[in-house]
């Protein structure tokens, strides 16, 4: 739990230092009925990925070895992409719901 | 492809022998909010079992999503009867739920270590493919409200989610 907070703390800090980039930009990810939706994302270094949660369950964002955001039941969170890489991740609760994110150099 | 319908009819019998006197008729929405309630009280108390008695992080992990995801659907089973003014009515096939319910979870309790793992997990499979069987032919056809109905389907949806997540771990369990 106590690293969940960290990554939303940082992901606000991340999130602060890119509203002079003008550039960035926010992609929604809706999660409804067990799905994450587009499934498919492609970003670039400082943008936020914004996640609705239709459902009335709590899900997760979670990378196997990595981080994690947890999203509350018809909650959002938001992660800011600090990297460039791909990355899988699925849901911790529901394994089967699973997503990915390109991020490409800024 | 063939266990869905076979797993549908099955149900439809159990459903079936539970009204032998009103086989024909479709289950009351009362009735059918009382079904859906403790089909998921059923799945709650199962994992608390595997709670306490498992040694296995994927089973508890599992069983911990099975009472978060069940608790939350019944939240909103109650949240939704309330406003509608539907007291749950109890009836033949609730019944006959929670004396297999009960028969199976003193089978579980007898069991330790990986027998009981892979008992209770394939009994999640099993229940599970029991329960959207049971929704899907039966419960969201006849449910009258459109509220009521869109609950149902919203559950099956996260309990086709919960059979598929159980089949992964039984398959871990091999």
């Amino acid at each position: 739990m106590r690293s969940v907070l960290y990554l939303i703390a940082i992901a606000g800090l991340v999130l602060g230092n890119c509203v002079a980039d003008a550039e960035a930009r926010t992609i929604r990810v809706t999660i409804e009925k067990m799905a994450f939706v587009p499934a498919e994302i492609e970003a670039r270094v400082g943008d936020t990925i914004e996640w609705v949660n239709k459902d009335i369950l709590v899900h997760t964002v979670t990378v196997k070895g990595g981080w994690e955001v947890l999203i509350p039941a018809k909650g959002t969170a938001s992660l800011a992409m600090p990297e460039a890489g791909q990355v899988d991740y699925y849901c911790r609760f529901h394994p089967n719901m699973k997503g990915r994110l390109s991020v490409a150099a800024p | 492809m063939n266990i869905r319908p076979m797993t549908a009819l099955a149900t439809l019998c159990l459903l079936a022998l539970a009204h032998p006197a009103t086989a024909a008729d479709k289950p009351s929405d009362p009735q059918i909010a009382h079904i859906a309630y403790t089909a998921g009280v059923i799945d709650v108390e199962n994992a608390k079992l595997a709670i306490s008695k498992s040694g296995n992080k994927e089973v508890v992990a599992f069983a911990e999503d099975m009472v978060r995801d069940h608790e939350a659907v019944n939240t909103q089973a109650l949240d939704l009867v309330k406003k509608l003014k539907v007291t749950p009515e109890d009836n033949d096939t609730s019944k006959a739920l929670s004396k297999a319910a009960d028969d199976e979870r003193a089978k579980l309790a007898k069991l330790d270590g990986a027998s009981f793992d892979k008992a209770y997990v394939d009994n999640e499979v099993a229940y599970h493919k029991q329960v959207n069987g049971a929704l899907t032919t039966l419960l969201i056809p006849s449910a009258s409200n459109a509220e009521l109905k869109a609950l149902l389907e919203t559950g099956l949806k996260i309990f086709q989610g919960h059979q598929q997540h159980a089949e992964h771990v039984a398959a871990t369990l091999k």
